[in-house]
């Protein structure tokens, strides 16, 4: 059986180098009844139902990408790659639009992007007798000038610190317009690599890269500072509403690819965007307001009511009126401190309208609450990767323990920060779930979880003496972590790609 | 401060505006290359809104000047300070701001050419103006006059429309 199998997969002997350890169980279980789809069967339960295919591309692969492309159309259109390379550009790199445009009117496609029929010309400058510069406003006959095939002329320096401040200061670069007002022309890159200095070729080389990748809706740049790579990732803008697209950059920042934003599992990108907006939102602040305090009568200042009567008089404008109903204070005549307007309909009413204000904001704040309590304890984790490490040498010394043998408090280390930073986001999730029985089963497994983490992190926290006893409930305790977090994330994305998930808010 | 490019081309620019003969556009002053103020007026005396009205623009260059789009708005003035005794206020327009700032494509840094000068853009406004008769202000004019703190050109305006 075993070498059947390992003819069977032969072809695909790299996957299974990767799989091998994770394999074994299966390989025990299941030796008998089956040989032939084993190999598939371990490919499809590695990847699990929140995880998404996506492929880290360097700068030489998105160059690649784009020469592949560019050579494509110049081989179909028969034009020389500079032309074919500005009329992808121009048209956002969509080559099935880029064919029918072309097919359909190719003199009105080439005329729009500026080229003419003869791109192969080589861009020369010239000096025109008595010619006066309308950027500068003055020049004559032995200035260097220069123009696109629309005729516009501008002196060359004229020109070139336009294209310079375009590039450098707007950050500008595939569809940089001839500077003439109205004329659409755009500058094509055979005459601005002519006209621009040096320095500035390589800034523009990164800019047209960057539009590539913009304009391509399967790659995203890493957004993490300074990265240089971009991911490729076949999920659409539509798709997300019922997938969490989270990759990771060759760099290791994990993002999403939907949004752009921190991994957010399991929570989606439209509900993350409305939980931070609401954060920041100081709508909540009013929110406060409206279910604390009330505005005086008379002056419109507002009191908040920390204790006392119902007697107020306002320290502002001294004006005295009823807690109660609002109403003069005078008027109360001898019912001292009992207010018996207070089963009026209006009193009423907004007595209700308070209540449910008070409702609104206390279940708001039980979901932040968790939300910024995970948030900043994630943060603190992340900032003590040092401290894991001075952990460990010092596990090292005291126990006599191998490097190796310490690294469980690494891998502890990580599996609290990952746990961390789902929770965080279950209880953005949580917020806009409605009451149902798969909110309930939620719960439960943000409850298992968040229980498990905190366990975890309190064991992570012992003084180090204790350590070296602890580490098979250390580990335990992390394998568990590590499978309460999958489990939660698979139901929950399960759910979401069927579309079961009832929220209190659209989705869009 | 006006670097030497936009110095040499406003320089090359006054002697053009003053000697202007495009009616109902007056320079007031230009003492300096950083700031002119252009008077405007729309020349149809029978303009439902500014119809015998003047208003008055500051044009304010930076060093990359005409590279970079002038700042250019309306500005109040006091009868006294005006050489007609008549106080300049902000023209009512559905792209101009109460408190002088324009919302306009030209201005912006993607719809500036070089190519513009003063006098080009003092004729766009007075046209802009001229093409007007609703009396009214931008939506949202209030907020944005109470809470905008950047300046003119910083401003991210979304064109709803190009012919204004």
């Amino acid at each position: 059986m075993d070498s059947e199998d390992e003819f069977m997969s032969g072809a695909s002997s790299g996957d299974d180098f990767a799989n091998i350890e994770d394999s074994d169980d299966d390989f025990d279980n299941e030796d008998q009844d089956l040989g032939f789809s084993q190999d598939k069967d371990i490919v499809r339960t590695s990847k699990k139902s929140y995880e998404v295919d996506f492929e880290v591309l360097g700068p030489s692969q998105i160059q690649l990408q784009q020469d592949v492309q560019i050579k494509d159309v110049a081989d179909v259109l028969g034009q020389p790659p500079e032309a074919a390379a500005i009329l992808l550009r121009h048209l956002r790199w969509n080559r099935e639009k880029l064919f029918d445009r072309y097919m359909e009117n190719q003199a009105s496609l080439l005329d729009e992007v500026g080229l003419e029929e003869d791109a192969s010309h080589t861009p020369s400058t010239k000096k025109i007798p008595d010619f006066e510069c309308e950027i500068c406003m003055s020049g004559d006959s032995d200035v260097e000038t220069y123009a696109l095939k629309c005729g516009h002329r501008y002196c060359v320096d004229c020109y070139t610190q336009y294209l310079a401040s375009k590039i450098r200061d707007d950050g500008e670069a595939a569809r940089i317009q001839c500077p003439t007002s109205g004329c659409k022309r755009i500058v094509d890159s055979k005459s601005l690599t002519f006209l621009v200095e040096d320095n500035l070729k390589s800034r523009y080389r990164e800019l047209i890269n960057r539009t590539y990748v913009d304009d391509m809706e399967n790659l995203k740049w890493c957004p993490a500072p300074e990265c240089i790579y971009a991911i490729s990732c076949s999920v659409r803008k539509k798709d997300l509403a019922k997938i969490v697209p989270t990759v990771t950059c060759e760099c290791k920042h994990p993002f999403c690819f939907g949004c752009a934003h921190e991994d957010h599992q399991p929570c989606p990108c439209s509900l993350i965007k409305k939980w931070i907006q609401k954060c920041e939102d100081d709508s909540e602040t009013a929110h406060w307001i409206s279910a604390n305090t009330k505005e005086c009568p008379k002056c419109q200042s507002t009191i908040e009511k920390n204790g006392g009567c119902n007697h107020m008089t306002c320290r502002k404008c001294k004006h005295e009126f009823c807690w109660m109903c609002m109403g003069l204070w005078s008027e109360h005549g001898t019912s001292w401190y009992n207010c018996n307007r207070f089963e009026e309909k209006s009193g009423n009413d907004a007595r209700d309208a308070q209540a449910k204000s008070r409702q609104s904001l206390e279940r708001y704040l039980h979901y932040y609450n968790r939300y910024a309590n995970h948030d900043q304890s994630n943060r603190l984790e992340k900032d003590n990767f040092a401290k894991t490490e001075k952990k460990m040498t010092l596990l090292q010394n005291q126990s006599g323990m191998s490097w190796i043998e310490v690294q469980f408090l690494e891998t502890a280390a990580k599996t609290l920060q990952e746990c961390r930073q789902t929770l965080k986001w279950t209880y953005a999730f949580a917020f806009y779930l409605a009451r149902n029985n798969d909110t309930i089963m939620f719960e439960d497994n943000q409850k298992d979880l968040e229980l498990a983490t905190e366990n975890l992190s309190e064991m992570f926290e012992q003084p180090v003496e204790q350590l070296s006893a602890k580490k098979l409930d250390i580990l335990n305790k992390n394998t568990y972590c590590s499978q309460r977090r999958v489990t939660l994330l698979s139901d929950t994305a399960e759910l979401l790609k069927r579309g079961k998930w009832t929220f209190n808010i659209s989705l869009d | 401060m006006a670097g030497a490019f936009a110095s040499r081309r406003l320089q090359r620019e006054l002697p053009k505006l003053q000697a202007t003969t495009s009616p109902g556009i007056k320079l007031v002053s230009a003492t300096d290359l950083q700031e002119w103020l252009i008077d405007i007026q729309v020349m149809d005396s029978a303009h439902p809104l500014y119809a015998g009205q003047t208003y008055r623009l500051r044009f304010r260059f930076s060093g990359k000047y005409p590279i970079e789009a002038p700042e250019v708005m309306f500005i109040r003035a006091t009868a006294a300070s005006c050489w007609d005794q008549k106080p300049r206020s902000i023209p009512m327009h559905p792209h101009i701001y109460s408190n002088g700032i324009i919302c306009l494509d030209l201005l912006d840094k993607a719809g500036w050419s070089p190519v513009q000068n003063v006098e080009s853009v003092s004729m766009s406004l007075q046209s802009m103006l001229a093409g007007n008769y609703k009396n009214e202000r931008p939506e949202g004019d209030e907020v944005f006059v109470r809470t905008n703190t950047q300046r003119p050109r910083d401003v991210n305006f979304e064109f709803h429309d190009d012919d204004c």
